[in-house]
C-alpha cells in the first residue's frame, strides 16, 4: 500500500513503488494521472478516425479486414483507458464531453489528413511504432491499474505495426508509383513524427516523470524511435526528409533538425488541419447514437 | 451502471488474473462487454466477471512476525554443513 504522506508517497513511486486505485494519493498525482491517461484515451478514440476514412477504400478485402480489426482494437483501448480514468474520479461522459468541446487534448499525429493509401501504411507502421515506444515505457507506470491494461494494449499494438510494415513492403515492392506514394507519405509524416514524443524537456523537470507516470524522458523516447526505425526506413531505399539526420558514431545519439515546436503547439491546441472536422464527426456520432445508450440503459434498468 | 472486475485465464489450467474493469448496467451486458474487451482476439481461455462490490479487500494479509518462523520457509533450512558432517561420520565423503 502506498504511503499516506506526500513526501513518503513521492519517495515510494520514485523507488519503483506502485499505487492502486484504493490507495491514498496526493491531489497533484491524481490530477496528473487523469490528465495524462485521459489524453491517451482521447488519442486512441480520435486515432481511429484517420484510418476509418480508408476502410471503404482499402485495396483488398484482406486489408479492409485488417484495418477494421485495428480500428476495433483502438476503440477497445479507449474503453479500457477511460475506465481507468473513471476510477480516478472523472466519468467517461465527462471525458467525451470535454473531448468534443475541445477542452482536452489528443496526440498531434491524429490531427492530420490521410492523403493516400501510402499514409495508411506509414501511420500503421511509424506512428504506431512511435506510440508503442511511449506505451512500453508505461508498463512501468507507478499507477498499477494503468500499467496492467498497458500489457494488453502493447500486445495488440504489435500486430498493428506488422500490418503497417506489410502494407509498406507491398507498396515498395510494387510499381514505381506505389513506391512514390510511400516516400511522399514518409515526407508528410516526418515532421509530426519528430514532434510526437514532445519537447526535449529533461526527465527530471518533467512532472509526469517526477511522479513516475512516465518512466522515461521525451528525448530518450525519440532517440529510441530513431534508433529502431531510421535504419528500417533506409533499408527499403526510402529517404528521410531531414538533411541533418545522422547517428553520432561516438555518442550513439541521433542528430536531427530541431522539430517545429510551434507547429506542435498549434496542432494540439485544436488548430491542426483536420482537428475540427474530426471533432465534428465525433460530436455528431455521439449525438446520433445517444438514443442507443438511452435504450440500453432503460432496458437494463 | 455498475463496475465489474474482469479476471482472465490465459490458457486452460492457468490461474485467473485480474485483467481490468468494465462498466455495465447488468450481468448480461457485463458478459458481452467482457467478451468484446478481453476475448475478441482469443486471448483468454475463460473469463470471470465479478461485481466490484462483491470483492472484499484485505489490506495487510500478513501474519505478524512475533517470533522466528524460518521453519515455514525453504530458506529456513541450511543443510550444507550438517550434510557434510553426516557424510564424514558415515565415511562416505568422496575425494
Amino acid at each position: 500500500m502506498a504511503p499516506r504522506t506526500e513526501d513518503a508517497f513521492l519517495a515510494h513511486v520514485q523507488q519503483g513503488g506502485q499505487v492502486e486505485t484504493t490507495d491514498w494519493m496526493p491531489d497533484d498525482y491524481r490530477a496528473k494521472l487523469v490528465k495524462f491517461i485521459e489524453m491517451h484515451g482521447n488519442s486512441e478514440l480520435m486515432g481511429v478516425l484517420p484510418e476509418r476514412e480508408w476502410i471503404l477504400r482499402a485495396p483488398t478485402l484482406q486489408r479492409k479486414l485488417a484495418l477494421t480489426a485495428k480500428v476495433q482494437d483502438e476503440v477497445g483501448h479507449s474503453q479500457l483507458i477511460y475506465r481507468v480514468v473513471e476510477d480516478l474520479g472523472k466519468p467517461r461522459d465527462q471525458c467525451l464531453d470535454d473531448l468534443v468541446a475541445g477542452k482536452t487534448k489528443f496526440h498531434n499525429v491524429f490531427h492530420y489528413p490521410t492523403k493516400t493509401w501510402g499514409d495508411v501504411g506509414v501511420i500503421a507502421w511509424l506512428v504506431d511504432a512511435a506510440a508503442i515506444i511511449s506505451q512500453k515505457a508505461l508498463l512501468k507506470c507507478s499507477y498499477a491499474p494503468y500499467a496492467r491494461i498497458m500489457k494488453k494494449i502493447c500486445w495488440e499494438e504489435s500486430f498493428h505495426i506488422l500490418h503497417g510494415r506489410d502494407v509498406v513492403l507491398a507498396m515498395v515492392t510494387g510499381t514505381a508509383e506505389q513506391r512514390e506514394l510511400v516516400q511522399e507519405a514518409v515526407n508528410r509524416w516526418w515532421g509530426p513524427l519528430m514532434q510526437f514524443h514532445g519537447n526535449p524537456i529533461a526527465a527530471d523537470d518533467d512532472p509526469m516523470y517526477l511522479w513516475r507516470i512516465k518512466s522515461q524522458g521525451n528525448e530518450e523516447a525519440r532517440q529510441q524511435f530513431l534508433d529502431g526505425y531510421v535504419p528500417q526506413i533506409w533499408e527499403l531505399g526510402l529517404t528521410v526528409p531531414d538533411p541533418e539526420l545522422r547517428k553520432d558514431a561516438d555518442t550513439g545519439g541521433w542528430h536531427y533538425t530541431e522539430p517545429d515546436w510551434s507547429e506542435l503547439k498549434q496542432v494540439v491546441t485544436g488548430h491542426g488541419p483536420r482537428t475540427q472536422d474530426r471533432l465534428d464527426l465525433r460530436r455528431t456520432s455521439r449525438e446520433e447514437t445517444a438514443w442507443v445508450r438511452e435504450v440500453v440503459l432503460a432496458e437494463a434498468a | 451502471m455498475a463496475v465489474w472486475e474482469v479476471f482472465r485465464q490465459e490458457r486452460e489450467g492457468a490461474p485467473f488474473q485480474h485483467g481490468g474493469a468494465l462498466e455495465a448496467p447488468n450481468e448480461e451486458f457485463a458478459r458481452a462487454y467482457a467478451i468484446e474487451l478481453y476475448g475478441r482476439r482469443n486471448e483468454s481461455a475463460a473469463l470471470w466477471v465479478v461485481p466490484r462490490e462483491a470483492i472484499r479487500e484485505i489490506d495487510r494479509p500478513y501474519v505478524a512476525e512475533v517470533f522466528d518462523r524460518d521453519y515455514r520457509r525453504v530458506d529456513g533450512y541450511s543443510l550444507k554443513v550438517k550434510l557434510k558432517e553426516a557424510r564424514e561420520r558415515a565415511g562416505t565423503v568422496s575425494d
